[in-house]
């Protein structure tokens, strides 16, 4: 790791006016990714501003029809959030998938959608349940926060608050794991809005998440496994790795999906 | 004597100190003045290095000194010697390239060490490392064994990267039987290239004494006394009585710490030119490119049999990878641990091995937990299992026909098996695995939308090496005794010092049951001491499965000296005949009559010698042995591996695996287990997750955990296990190993299941969910 | 350039002036000498440098040291009873030979603890999968997870 200066701000305004000034600075959420990629040298920002102790950033609030859920929460805290369990069980399910036990304790949302690792768990999620990324400059919609390979929206020094997601009335998340990293190799997220409203979120096949709205489509139509269970999806612009070829991520998709149906029809 | 400890599930002595954190690894170790070496790695795979300069990095803060190869060299530091020499089929003796310890004007693998950084810190020895600039010219490079032989030439005096032609067998008996075969068997597969992963990375830590010119060596080795003779004699030119070298609490070594790595030779030199101890603890990424790799074979084998699936010949053509340089025993993996052991439980009356071994640009490869004898395993219960196939009989019934049943037995690969019991194994295995209920098991899967497969696998391995003037004759540049001593204190409590190291094998345990079982003493009387060579008299280590076979042997041949010499002095305590005297449970007695002393009171009068025969006996009571083994040991056993198949991902589960094993008698059943389990783990990661991975550039793809896969819990089910004992006939204990049967064995079981449950003949390992899929989409 | 950091090190306040990008577990093992964390690799996977932060296992080796500012941090070291008896948890890897080498295992213990604070009696399955975090070479995870079910259920008991 190479050598930086490190911040604690007490509150997102001081942590904004930090990054403001530190143009190689980084925000640090709960550093499961940031301090790996440090360790390994691979990032070397000047300046880490740590979030950990900014109290307004963590948190679940449940209203009727949307979950919001703060930057800095835990993926353990989401797994077991009693609240989200009742609204979104699906989103509960999916955040106790995300790395392991340890990584749970202190990975975070805000963290995970702020690096948006192209197999990252959350940004199926965030597509398929239409949340909505809130920060501090602005609320930005799922369908336009993701823009690329480890590419986001969002702007220099600008911070997620939180992230606000649309309750589906079913529901499911399917991961096929990476056997190393633990990450998606594929993973597609589910969800049913009822009234012909079904979104498709698929994360780790291509290089930042998207949404598959071909099955999107059959499923609006027809909310059961055999709907998808035929849709050839095509490997073009997919993921090409030592674990999965393209063809392979391909034909995932779609085993996935099925299989997020069928889950969610439970 | 006494049996109540020998068989007995003692808890180990180790566990306490492991469980609260005071253990003491390499890495614990801190020094007085402790400085800290990082090493500058070639990210090429092949290239001239142009030049090398050091300033700015002599010039970061916290750095106390650069050296690169051009300094080693001007100090003639030696290049790493290798163990084995192998002779060709022509009669010359393989290719041997200098091995240098830091880059010499090349690099030949990514991650080779080009210079090396010592500094006040970890953080600083790495900032300055990256302020070496190296000035590389890439050169064409070749990772593959396949293309090994028509790429260009890696070292000067291998053009064809060729190190040898070894063969063993006679070729033309086996081609005269091949042609009368009524069915041959062909199979063609890549035995994948491991990694091998201890949890803890390597580690050493050099310091040099002024006041006596003595060096001592923290390492994380298998073998302290074959390191330091290693370095000593062939590398650093050192008195060898002027080096110590200590191999603390190891974390795991599965082979990939027997060796003398270059940067246990660098930190030691350089800690004797700077006066401070220099320490340096691999990270994971070092450790993936510069730890010793195993397996990597690409082989064609053929069976023949006749109508009625008696087995006729075989013949395997085997080309090994040895990477960049000879490891300390890569030449011998491929050959004398591989092509010996075809024969595996049958009577195949003759068998041809060729084996080429060349060099290519990756990180050498060398012995990795079973070397040799899981890749011969696999040709040989591949091929059975597959010609079974074939010829439609049943696998097992295919086995049972041609096992051997007599002993001793003489293969046709060199080796005489003096015992086991192969029927008796594969019987319970197909018990315990209800191999009988498997077609009911088969249906209910299909019916979940899953492939069902049974896979066998009956395997043979040689264990402890021996003997040293056979292995000489073959090649070896060592011995492959093992030594042991017995220091009984003047109050009656036992040291015992072995040659053989643990790291997890649980030896401060098995040895001493074995101790006090023969001593007729408690096991807290008992301590077992490994891993110094300050404090052990000699010792080959660790390796091989032979430790309890071996150094457990020689520390029984030191106890009975001990007796002998114990009846001694009770005889003169008790004015007895020597001859009367009779030792059991911890007393010597006149035989017939109540008079005894205990084995305290004798220990006693050795060390106090006031009532004691001085003019026919020496005080004290301290023994020591070496043994060389008469022969090999073969421990051999079956196991059934079931395996369920997701038909639309590829994704395969082990539902069930059967161990059932023969290693002779067994000291602690609970500690055997856990080498059982430990094995099978590593043979199933090799079978379903772990495959090392270069691109066509020589770049390693696999080189974190990220990347390549070791098994996790959730990968394995819970093993079963059973055990089957015909002693080994030439070691008092009767014992043969265990360490490495279970990562010989599980590969073959575990491809024999998948590919029954694919029904296609062969699927690549590692069998990931991927290339499952694509073998049911070939099929 | 240094920076101060304070936490509680098992039930100890400790402070020390570190490089900011000292990582936890260097703190714990360099500055505190507490070598019975491990470091096992470079990626987050192994978990040999598991420990408690505010009563949660974490990845020493994920956070830098500063992160742990004011927190309550638990190692292997403080797990048995201060007069050296086993805790149950230890004892049970003790008896099940759910360890080899040593050098895992007070990664494993010290996550096995936190899981098992929440799962009282829990299935060969739920032990399985809470590994996910935690690698072994040695054992096969057969004996550690025979381990963790009795060590929790002895738990439950002394409860």
């Amino acid at each position: 790791m190479h050598a930086f200066q490190y911040h604690r701000p007490t509150s997102s305004k001081e942590a904004i006016g930090l990054a403001g000034q530190k143009a190689e600075g980084r925000y640090l959420a709960g550093g499961q990714s940031l301090v790996q990629a440090m360790k390994l040298r691979l990032s070397s920002p000047s300046d880490l501003i740590d979030l950990g102790t900014i109290k307004e950033l963590a948190g679940v609030k449940v209203s009727g029809s949307a979950v919001e859920i703060g930057a800095m929460t835990r993926h353990a805290e989401v797994a077991a959030s009693a609240e989200v369990k009742r609204a979104i069980p699906s989103l509960a399910a999916m955040a106790g998938m995300i790395g392991d036990r340890q990584v749970r304790h202190m990975g975070t949302i805000g963290g995970s959608l702020a690096n948006n690792d192209p197999a990252a768990d959350y940004p199926a999620a965030v597509l398929a349940l239409n949340a909505t990324v809130t920060t501090n400059k602005r609320k930005i919609g799922a369908d336009q926060y993701f823009k690329g390979l480890y590419e986001t929206a969002l702007e220099p020094s600008e911070l997620i608050t939180a992230v606000s997601f649309q309750v589906p009335k079913r529901g499911a998340y399917m991961k096929f794991k990476n056997p190393a990293s633990r990450f998606a190799l594929v993973g597609v997220f589910v969800a049913d809005f009822g009234s012909g409203n079904v979104r498709v979120g698929v994360t780790g096949a291509g290089p930042s998440a998207f949404r598959q709205t071909e099955m999107e489509k059959a499923l609006s139509a027809k909310f059961a496994p055999e709907a998808v269970a035929a849709i050839k999806v095509k490997p073009d612009g997919l993921n090409n790795d030592l674990h999965a070829s393209p063809e392979y991520r391909a034909h995932l998709i779609t085993v996935m999906c099925k299989r997020a149906v069928e889950q969610a029809l439970k | 004597m006494t049996t109540s400890l020998i068989g007995a599930r003692v808890p180990r002595k180790e566990d306490y100190r492991f469980l609260t954190g005071a253990g003491q690894y390499t890495d614990d170790v801190a020094l007085a003045g402790q400085t800290y070496a990082a090493f500058v790695r070639s990210p090429h795979a092949h290239a001239n290095i142009r030049r090398v300069s050091t300033d700015k990095a002599k010039r970061a803060p916290g750095v106390i000194a650069v050296y690169t190869g051009a300094d080693l060299a001007a100090a003639k530091v030696g290049g790493l010697p290798c163990g084995w020499l192998i002779t060709d089929v022509k009669g010359q003796p393989m290719k041997e390239p200098p091995y240098p310890v830091l880059a010499q004007g090349k690099v030949r693998h990514v991650g080779e060490r080009v210079a090396v950084v010592v500094a006040e810190s970890a953080a600083q020895a790495r900032d300055a490392a990256e302020l070496v600039e190296v000035d590389y010219q890439p050169l064409p490079a070749v990772a593959s064994a396949a293309k090994a032989r028509s790429s260009g030439a890696i070292h000067e005096i291998a053009p064809d990267n060729v190190c040898y032609v070894w063969a063993l067998g006679d070729k033309s008996a086996v081609d005269a039987a091949f042609a009368k075969a009524a069915h041959v068997t062909k199979l063609e597969f890549v035995n994948n290239r491991l990694i091998p992963n201890a949890i803890e990375p390597r580690a050493v830590n050099a310091v040099y004494s002024r006041a006596d010119d003595s060096t001592t060596l923290y390492v994380a080795s298998q073998n302290p006394h074959v390191e330091r003779l290693l370095m000593t004699a062939f590398v650093l030119g050192l008195p060898e009585n002027k080096v110590r070298v200590v191999a603390p609490d190891v974390g795991g070594g599965f082979g990939s710490k027997i060796y003398l790595y270059a940067e246990d030779v660098a930190c030691t030199w350089a800690a004797r030119q700077l006066a401070r101890p220099v320490k340096w603890t691999a990270d994971r990424s070092e450790a993936f490119l510069s730890d010793a790799h195993g397996r990597d074979h690409l082989t064609v084998a053929e069976l023949a049999l006749d109508k009625d699936g008696k087995f006729l010949a075989m013949r395997v053509r085997t080309t090994a990878n040895l990477g960049a340089y000879l490891s300390t025993f890569a030449s011998c993996i491929p050959t004398i641990l591989y092509a010996t052991l075809l024969a595996g439980q049958y009577t195949t009356p003759v068998i041809y091995c060729e084996v080429t071994a060349v060099f290519t640009n990756t990180t050498p490869v060398d012995a990795y937990r079973g070397a040799g004898r899981p890749e011969a395993t696999y040709v040989v219960e591949r091929l059975v299992e597959t010609a079974a196939r074939e010829m439609k009989v049943e696998p097992a019934e295919l086995r049972r026909k041609n096992f051997i049943r007599q002993f001793p037995y003489q293969t046709p690969v060199a080796l005489c098996y003096d015992t086991g019991n192969y029927e008796a194994t594969l019987e319970a295995a197909m018990k315990i695995a209800d191999v009988a209920g498997f077609k009911d098991r088969r249906e209910q899967s299909l019916r979940r939308g899953k492939l069902r497969g049974l896979g066998y696998a009956c395997y043979i391995e040689a264990c402890g090496i021996a003997p040293s003037n056979v292995a000489g004759s073959l090649g070896a540049r060592a011995g492959l005794y093992e030594a042991g001593e017995v220091r009984v204190h003047p109050t009656g409590t036992v040291t015992v010092f072995t040659g053989s190291h643990a790291h997890g094998q649980g030896h401060e345990t098995t040895f001493a049951q074995v101790v006090a079982d023969r001593l007729g003493l408690g096991m807290e009387q008992v301590d077992i001491v490994h891993g110094d060579t300050s404090k052990i008299l000699f010792g080959m280590g660790t390796y091989g499965s032979r430790s309890i076979a071996v150094g457990g042997t020689a520390i029984v041949k030191a106890l009975d000296k001990v007796i002998a010499k114990g009846k001694k002095i009770a005889a003169h305590l008790l004015e007895a005949s020597e001859g009367d005297i009779e030792y059991d449970k911890g007393v010597f007695k006149v035989a017939g009559t109540d008079k005894k002393k205990t084995f305290g009171e004798v220990a006693f009068a050795a060390y106090v010698p006031h009532n004691y025969p001085l003019d026919k006996l020496e005080p004290g009571l301290n023994e020591n042995a070496f043994y060389d083994p008469t022969n090999f040991t073969f421990p051999a056993g079956s196991y059934v591996c079931e395996v369920e198949v997701d038909r639309e991902t590829g994704a395969t589960q082990i539902v069930g695996f059967t161990a059932v094993d023969d290693f002779g008698r067994v000291i602690n059943p609970m500690i055997v287990e856990g080498q059982v389990h430990g094995g099978l783990a590593q043979g199933i990661g090799q079978a379903l997750t772990e495959g090392c991975a270069y691109d066509d550039t020589g770049q390693l793809i696999t080189g974190s955990l990220a990347d390549y896969c070791i098994p996790r819990a959730n990968d394995l089910p819970l093993f079963k296990l059973d055990m089957r004992e015909t002693p080994c006939t030439h070691n008092p204990l009767g014992v043969k190993g265990c360490g490495e049967a279970g990562a010989i064995g599980a590969p073959a079981a575990v491809m024999n299941a998948i590919t029954d449950a694919l029904g296609v003949k062969d699927v690549p390992m590692p069998a990931t969910a991927q290339n499952v899929w694509r073998a049911m989409h070939r099929a | 350039m240094s920076v101060r950091v304070s936490m509680k090190v098992n039930g100890k306040p400790v402070s020390a002036d570190i490089e900011e990008r000292t990582l936890l577990v260097s703190f714990i093992r360099e500055n505190l000498r507490l070598t019975g964390t491990h470091v096992g690799c470079d990626t987050a996977q192994c978990g040999a440098c598991t420990v408690h932060l505010n009563g949660k296992a974490i990845k020493s080796c994920s956070i830098v040291a500063m992160q742990a500012e004011g927190a309550d941090i638990l190692t292997i070291e403080a797990v048995a009873h201060p007069d050296g008896t086993l805790h149950p948890m230890q004892a049970a890897f003790k008896e099940n030979h759910g360890l080899q080498c040593g050098f895992c295992t007070p990664g494993m213990v010290m996550n096995a603890l936190d899981f098992a604070s929440s799962h009282p009696n829990p299935s060969e399955q739920e032990v399985r999968e809470s590994l996910e975090g935690n690698l072994c070479r040695c054992t096969g995870y057969h004996n550690i997870v025979k381990s963790i079910m009795a060590g929790a259920r002895a738990m439950a008991a002394a409860k």
